[in-house]
């Protein structure tokens, strides 16, 4: 059988030292058996590896930051549409979601499909809205509570007691020991990320994950849930193992029920000593370490594609425990006529 | 005022200091400016150079040049030892 | 050889994390039209700065959140909130289009009354009425909003001293879930006050209670507040048919609703994030609609809708000063308009575009104002082409609160026209003069004198 062409719009190349999903996601693609893939990157910064990564990007062009709005970002799409009729469009980056998922019915009558959840199912499951939302879909999540100033920190001994997590509206998260800790995160956190602030429960016990795909109709198409077994010194993985973790994959199974996600998501959850599932967050997009799903035998990226292409894709039933992914660095080489290059045209 | 002898310059509008790694970018007019600095050209010259080939007036030119080479000199891209 | 056009000489680091101008460029787009004029044409004619309002945006933006309400409920009236822009020629725009008026202070009622608005259609709002206020909106039977418990008191002495029934409503304030909660206005819900003052009124039986109202905040960005609001005074609503056998004529909202700007500190523009009137609209009558009014009872629900009723159809125009370099190397641009006369830059960052055609090439810039002061910051960030003296600027949406904020201070205040669905301009304040302004002073004889000597300095 010969492969389909298709040409795949990829964001998210900052394949740095705590990486943004989109290599991960494009080398799913480039291990699909149903497509030949060029690959479309689209960059924020000129510092972006995968911009340089030629062997897995076949041309990268800049797109104007999310605080640019729909309308800069629409206008850059349809140029870039121009030069190469893209199908597919894959976002990675949580800050740009909003606005793809805004757009994703103009983006459809430009003819470039995408997978992404409705904007309903977007918010709803906000860090913000946590707890709502937990108690809709009958998930445990730890107590959290939004703050959007430093004078309601010092209520929060009584609230909550210390340590407490500190989180950003997108990004970041610190455990505070103190008052003080917690003022400092407060104004570090939301000098990058504004506001409001998350202050979360501290619930003691394992990370566990799961990076999962839903049709949006209620079918969870595929999940393969992981533990990290080695982090680094920022918390990001380092390594991490698939596991067998029937309940977990029924937590995301009911999680789908009810919401009916569409697209690619990461469950981040603690698993107690008592074994109780707490729901820490949940990213609306495949995690930066989707690619350990193909190792062991399911192609969530692929999926997501033919979902988009509007095909029927029946669920994967199973994926090989015992595999595991050990991150490495690699320090690429390159011209710096390639630098040139993408800084004054935005495109390479 | 002397451009630093190694800046390579890039009709792309890429500007390159090869002594500390810094890029810059610099609109057409700004390249030509810094190309007629390379050549050793005044002040003087550059700003008749600018009067000659762009619809503008003397003082526009020289405020703008007085603000454009104190830009290329806190860029560290001059030579001091001249 | 022709020669090229000039643009000043640009060069800017490369950095990493710098905003691309990759597809920017709608940013910064010209904007040299509004409505279909000039913007030099109108500055050259009027002056620089200026502000400028669509009539046509007024009316449509009216038209559509008039269509939002009642498509979903069947009795809607509107009452524009004066506050947000009391030019009287404003005013009367939105009572052609049948709003009422909702003013806050005696004087703003006398400007609905020489605007010839009836009594009754006149709400009354604040904690600031005078006695004297007070006596007037009896005489006018205007719906008169009782803010505190003192106003209550002195509302009923003034209605046994006239032998009148004054036409009343309770402001109610709540948690929505909304931070920062408005408490300071009105009665509180959820501890009580608000069912005491109820109660306080009705076996009072010297004021006429006919609604309940409440305003939960201002630029509000979550639809899910109002239905809460709603539910809870519709809660009340039902509470006073349930004890008193009465049915409450009216159910005010308040205004609140965001506008499209962008407020500062957050990561999105407005444009893109602003709930829609028709999500606003949806929350607050599904809550009315599923509140249990039988359907005789329903109230009218009325809205005083201020800032996303006006800001979108108000410009500003200005004029470059100059251009400096400050000692870090950002570029600053002085504007011949500041915090002065665009209160709102203290909150929104607003969106500003060049009103004349340019490169593609821009500069990070800082703007700002011509006042002497070191909080006269336009923009503290704004990528903008590289503008020269006297070149123009647009600022978009700036309709709401700019001219009713505005401050006589170190300079005055610009004229403000309006261009019509005719197609052309009409001037509906004057710039200020020095005689306006001085007009209100007045000089003790003894300080009319002085001798400066002047020889001083040669
Ligand atoms: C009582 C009342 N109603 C209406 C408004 C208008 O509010 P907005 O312009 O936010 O719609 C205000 C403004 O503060 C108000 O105080």
């Amino acid at each position: 059988m010969s492969k389909r062409k298709i040409t795949i719009a990829v964001s998210g190349l900052n394949n740095i030292d705590s990486p943004g999903p989109g290599i991960p996601v494009i080398r799913a693609l480039k291990d699909s058996e149903l497509f030949e893939i060029r690959i479309i990157g689209l960059s924020y910064d000129t510092m972006e590896p995968g911009i340089y990564m030629h062997d897995l990007v076949d041309k990268t062009y800049q797109i104007p930051l999310p605080s640019a709005g729909q309308q800069s970002l629409i206008t850059r799409l349809t140029y870039i549409h121009q030069q190469e009729k893209i199908d597919v469009l894959i976002p990675n980056f949580d800050a740009e979601l909003f606005n793809f998922i805004k757009l994703q019915d103009t983006l459809k009558k430009m003819g470039i499909d995408t997978f992404l959840p409705a904007l309903e199912q977007f918010e709803e499951r906000q860090k913000w809205a946590l707890n709502t939302f937990g108690e809709k879909y009958g998930i445990k999540v730890p107590k959290s509570k939004q703050i959007n100033s430093t004078a309601e920190i010092h209520a929060l001994t009584h609230e909550f007691g210390y340590p407490l997590v500190v989180k950003g509206k997108f990004y970041d998260a610190t455990v505070a020991y103190s008052p003080d800790q917690a003022m400092a995160a407060f104004n570090k956190i939301s000098s990058k990320w504004g506001l409001p602030i998350i202050i979360q429960q501290f619930t003691p016990g394992i990370e566990v994950n799961l990076t999962g795909i839903g049709d949006g109709k209620g079918n969870l198409i595929g999940a393969v849930p992981m533990r990290k077994t080695y982090i680094t010194d920022k918390g990001k993985a380092w390594a991490g193992i698939a596991l067998e973790d029937e309940t977990l994959m029924n937590i995301a199974r009911n999680m789908l029920k009810g919401n009916k996600w569409r697209g690619g998501f990461e469950l981040e959850m603690i698993k107690t000593d008592k074994r109780e599932y707490y729901l820490i967050e949940i990213n609306p997009r495949f995690p930066a370490w989707v690619y350990l799903a193909v190792g062991a035998g399911q192609n969530h990226p692929e999926a997501l594609v033919r979902l988009a292409l509007g095909e029927d894709v029946k669920p994967y039933e199973s994926y090989e425990t015992g595999k595991m992914f050990i991150r490495y660095s690699y320090d690429k080489i390159v011209d710096l006529k390639e630098f040139e290059i993408i800084s004054t045209l935005g495109e390479l | 005022m002397k451009l630093l002898k190694n800046i390579a310059l890039s009709d792309t509008g890429f500007v390159f200091n090869p002594g500390n790694g810094d890029s810059f970018s610099v609109n057409p007019i700004g390249l030509s400016i810094l190309k007629d600095l390379q050549e050793g050209k005044s002040e003087d010259a550059i700003r008749n150079r600018v009067i000659e080939d762009y619809q503008t007036d003397k003082e526009t030119i020289e405020k703008d040049l007085y603000d454009f080479l104190k830009m290329i000199e806190q860029f560290n891209l001059t030579d001091y030892h001249e | 050889m022709k020669k090229q056009i000039y643009e000043r000489p640009l060069i800017q680091r490369i950095n990493t994390g710098m905003m691309n101008k990759f597809g920017t460029k709608t940013e910064y787009a010209p904007v040299s039209h509004i409505d279909g004029l000039a913007v030099k044409d109108l500055i050259k004619e009027y002056g620089s700065p200026l502000f400028v309002l669509s009539e046509e945006t007024i009316r449509n933006t009216y038209r559509e959140a008039v269509r939002a309400f009642k498509t979903r409920y069947p009795k809607v009236q509107f009452a524009w909130s004066y506050k947000t822009n009391y030019i009287n020629a404003v005013c009367n725009i939105f009572h052609q289009e049948g709003s009422w008026a909702e003013v806050v202070s005696g004087f703003e009622y006398q400007k609905a009354i020489n605007n010839g608005v009836p009594g009754p259609k006149i709400i009354f709002n604040g904690p600031d009425k005078s006695d004297d206020d007070l006596r007037l909106a009896i005489t006018n039977n205007s719906p008169i909003h009782i803010d505190h418990l003192d106003e209550l008191y002195r509302l009923t002495e003034l209605a046994e001293e006239m032998n009148k029934r004054p036409n009343v409503a309770i402001r109610v304030n709540m948690d929505t879930g909304i931070y920062p909660m408005w408490d300071r206005f009105g009665f509180n819900y959820e501890n009580g006050q608000a069912w005491d003052a109820i109660n306080k009124i009705i076996l009072g039986n010297r004021l006429e209670l006919i609604g309940v109202h409440c305003h939960i905040g201002t630029f509000m960005l979550s639809p899910q507040a109002y239905a809460t609001a709603a539910y809870k005074l519709s809660d009340l609503a039902l509470g006073i048919k349930k004890k008193f056998g009465k049915t409450i004529q009216y159910i005010d909202m308040g205004g609140g609703f965001a506008s499209k700007n962008t407020l500062k500190g957050s990561f999105l523009p407005g444009a893109d994030t602003t709930p829609t009137i028709d999500q606003f609209a949806e929350s607050i009558t599904t809550a009315l609609l599923n509140a249990g009014f039988t359907e005789s009872d329903l109230p009218l629900l009325i809205l005083e809708t201020g800032r996303a009723l006006i800001d979108e159809a108000g410009y500003l125009l200005g004029s470059v000063l100059a251009n400096k370099r400050l000692s870090d190397g950002r570029r600053a641009t002085i504007m011949d308009f500041g915090v002065n006369i665009l209160f709102t830059s203290f909150w929104y960052d607003h969106k500003i575009s060049p009103a004349q055609e340019f490169s593609s090439y821009t500069e990070d810039t800082v703007m700002y104002g011509p006042l002497c002061m070191n909080i006269d910051v336009v923009r503290s960030h704004i990528t903008l082409p590289p503008l020269r003296k006297e070149d123009h600027v647009v600022v978009h949406t700036v309709g709401a609160y700019n001219m009713t904020q505005w401050m006589q201070f170190i300079a005055m205040r610009p004229a403000v026209v309006i261009i019509g669905t005719d197609g052309k301009s009409h001037l509906i304040r004057n710039k200020e003069t020095i005689e306006n302004i001085e007009s209100s002073e007045v000089m003790p004889d003894f300080l009319r004198k002085h001798e400066l000597a002047s020889d001083i300095l040669k």
